[in-house]
């Protein structure tokens, strides 16, 4: 076998398989991004013809792209199977929560709380997700079967080794397992394989037209959740996004890219990396994505 | 254009997250806002020039005492292969991290500093390396520019390690002199060393052939049984699994273990797609002419090439806990797929790792290497990890905590 996305596919789907096998209630965190989108496209490939023996499940921020929900929507009927939905605004109700003050208010760290709310209700043991390790310093770290404890938390230093591809899933009633099947996929990796497969997206990933305010250099979309102020400079520009997270804290990237093709030249030819371009609340403190892993976040 | 993936052994004394940073860096391969945080990082510390080490020190702690503790993977390509390297601590009280890294890689590169030659620790990890079954090394003989580029002292370590090389089971060791703080014979050959005729890291690193076992006897361990309950699919059932080493072709005459039961193989399907045949390393879902009772974990093997059996073993075991073993308890033994309960009957000897000897012991600590003899609850159908890996690897678990506690290597 010579082709590493063939390499990278197999061991996806083993990964895949092995939750199904290890775990008595597993379930498949789907965000609408082309990385959760990927993992769909695999477990068709780990399943079929039989159904996935685990539900999806998506925190529904309440500040998402229209046309992440409608595509959401449209890939579920297709694919007829369970979905669950989590509401971050029912958790801010529940827990008095707020969410983060400011121009651009992120709910990211508020999702954590839907999670785990959504894994107690539904005694989930494992949560499928998409994060790769090449997005950031403390994924690089991460296992592809990550503990965690009752509270969801993270602990770096005492994960377990993991041999060769061995995975063991044994945990204690009340833990949990975060899954990782794309974890050596780096967004290039992703990218290639979605054009190898014609795997299709929402339209958010190809360029198009869209009323932004630009904030320090980042080009943030004017939504019911954001309104220009009147020092904002306003821009109508051709864009596209190349992460999908919330409206609110996800900024777009000025591009004429609409085939895969063209985003494949302009992802090899930027000197930014995914995040970096991308989000606008990872950059806070050089820890931050650390922190909010050990909080519960995946 | 497949993927290669290596360990890289050795301490920060002797340049390794140097090594890692220059190998990313040189090959466009570190984003200009991840060097904006380094620049960052770098000022309070050094004089301007980028610490090209604090790239692979991903976890707060590590970065306030400048080691690795955990293994980092990380990942870059050139338009001939793509690479992952795990990075793994140096200190021995990382052993297990180290061993965890080796278990995957195919290549192993070894830092040596050319002022301090070949020592405990580079005898350490060759040791690690070799146990692990990696095949291929790289002794990267590094900071020549600390010792003015010298042909002389290049030779003595090489054939310092040399002389060593008998204990090791590598088929293939290069010698290259680079220093990675400045770039020399990393990604191009370097000016500084015209007497040395071989190749740069890099471009060693996009040929140098892989070892398949496409050609060992064929291994296949049931993953996962694939029924569906709807009515269209009534009669599919599919044995969905990997290719653990060999072939397997439609037509193949099996036999099921433990069961016994012969059958043969009249489907094979990849990705949905019915294929011929299936190969080491492929996940396939295998059909099979029988109706036959089987379950995770069960073997299907050729009946010509039929693996060991048995209920009593020797095999490597490697301590990762730190609970020492105790041999009154019972232990979980994960053998791929299939899980079984196991006991440590006795305990034959540890390698010193330092020392390259066995030596007799009394007990099985933390980062310790032995060989021991165990006994399951049920046969296990397994062969030497020498002749097949895929099928002569496990991991121990402790049964009440659940800790990966130890690997086993079957002799």
């Amino acid at each position: 076998m010579n082709d590493y996305l063939e390499q990278l596919e197999d061991e996806a789907i083993y990964i895949l398989r092995e939750t199904a096998a290890q775990f008595e209630r597993p379930a498949l965190l789907f965000s609408g991004g082309k990385d959760s989108i990927v993992l769909i496209h695999l477990a068709l490939k780990a399943f079929r013809p039989a159904k996935f023996p685990f539900p999806l499940v998506h925190i529904d921020t309440g500040h998402n792209f229209p046309e992440a929900l409608a595509f959401r929507d449209k890939l579920v009927a297709e694919i007829d199977e369970k979905l669950i939905v989590g509401y971050v605004e029912d958790s801010m109700k529940k827990y008095s929560l707020k969410e983060t003050q400011g121009r651009f208010p992120s709910r990211n760290a508020l999702q954590t709380y839907t999670l785990l709310d959504v894994i107690q209700a539904n005694e989930f043991d494992a949560c499928i997700g998409g994060a790769r390790r090449d997005e950031e310093k403390a994924r690089a770290k991460e296992r592809i079967f990550s503990v965690r404890d009752d509270f969801g938390q993270w602990e770096p230093k005492l994960q377990r080794p993991e041999l060769w591809n061995i995975l063991n899933g044994k945990i204690h009633k009340g833990h949990n397992v975060r899954v990782f099947p794309i974890s050596n996929w780096t967004e290039l990796d992703v990218w290639n394989y979605i054009k190898k497969h014609k795997i299709e997206l929402p339209n958010l990933y190809f360029s198009h037209e869209r009323d932004c305010i630009v904030h320090q250099d980042k080009l943030v979309a004017i939504s019911d959740f954001i309104q220009p102020l009147p020092t904002d400079i306003v821009v109508n520009e051709k864009v596209r996004y190349r992460t999908v997270g919330d409206m609110t804290c996800t900024a777009a990237v000025p591009s004429t890219a609409s085939t895969i093709d063209e985003i494949i030249a302009e992802i090899i030819e930027t000197s930014i990396s995914e995040r970096g371009q991308t989000r606008l609340d990872d950059q806070l403190s050089e820890a931050a994505m650390e922190d909010r892993k050990k909080q519960g976040y995946f | 254009m497949n993927t290669l993936k290596f360990i890289t052994a050795g301490n920060v004394d002797d340049g390794k997250s140097t090594l890692i940073g220059r190998l990313l860096y040189d090959s466009n391969s570190i984003h200009t806002d991840q060097l904006g945080i380094l620049q960052k990082q770098t000022k309070a510390s050094q004089n301007g020039e980028i610490d090209l080490s604090l790239i692979t020190d991903g976890l707060r702690a590590e970065r306030e005492q400048g080691i690795t503790i955990d293994v980092a993977y990380k990942y870059f390509s050139t338009d001939k292969r793509k690479f992952i390297i795990a990075d793994a601590p140096g200190h021995e009280q990382y052993t297990r991290n180290m061993i965890t890294g080796a278990s995957n890689a195919d290549l192993i590169i070894l830092l040596v500093d050319a002022r301090k030659g070949i020592t405990e620790q580079t005898k350490r990890h060759a040791s690690i390396g070799s146990l692990m079954g990696i095949k291929k090394a790289v002794v990267a003989i590094n900071k020549m520019d600390l010792v003015n580029f010298s042909q002389n002292i290049f030779e003595e370590i090489k054939q310092d390690f040399e002389e060593k090389r008998v204990e090791l089971n590598y088929d293939e060791i290069i010698y290259i002199p680079v220093s990675a703080l400045q770039g020399d014979n990393i990604v191009e050959k370097s000016e500084n060393t015209p007497w040395y005729t071989g190749e740069a890291i890099l471009p060693y690193l996009e040929k140098v052939e892989l070892s398949t076992n496409v050609q060992s006897l064929a291994r296949f361990q049931v993953q996962w049984v694939i029924r569906p309950k709807d009515d269209a699919f009534h009669d599919y059932r599919g044995y969905a699994g990997l290719v653990l080493s060999g072939s397997y072709q439609v037509g193949d005459k099996v036999k099921i273990l433990p069961t016994g039961i012969e059958t043969e193989v009249i489907k094979i399907e990849r990705h949905q797609r019915e294929v011929e045949k299936a190969q080491a390393g492929e996940n396939v879902v295998l059909h099979l002419k029988e109706n036959i009772d089987i379950s995770r974990g069960d073997s299907i093997v050729k009946v010509s090439e039929t693996p060991q059996e048995a209920n009593q073993l020797k095999t490597w075991l490697c301590w990762f806990d730190n609970t020492p073993l105790n041999l009154a308890k019972t232990y979980l033994l994960q053998h791929r797929f299939k899980t079984v309960r196991v006991k440590i009957q006795s305990i034959e000897q540890k390698w010193n790792i330092n020392e390259w000897q066995f030596s007799p012991t009394e007990e099985v600590r933390l980062n310790d290497i032995t060989q021991v003899n165990i006994k399951t609850n049920q046969t296990l159908f397994f062969d030497a990890f020498k002749e097949i890996p895929q099928n002569g690897s496990a991991i121990l678990i402790d049964e009440t905590t659940f800790n990966t506690v130890g690997a086993c290597m079957f002799l």
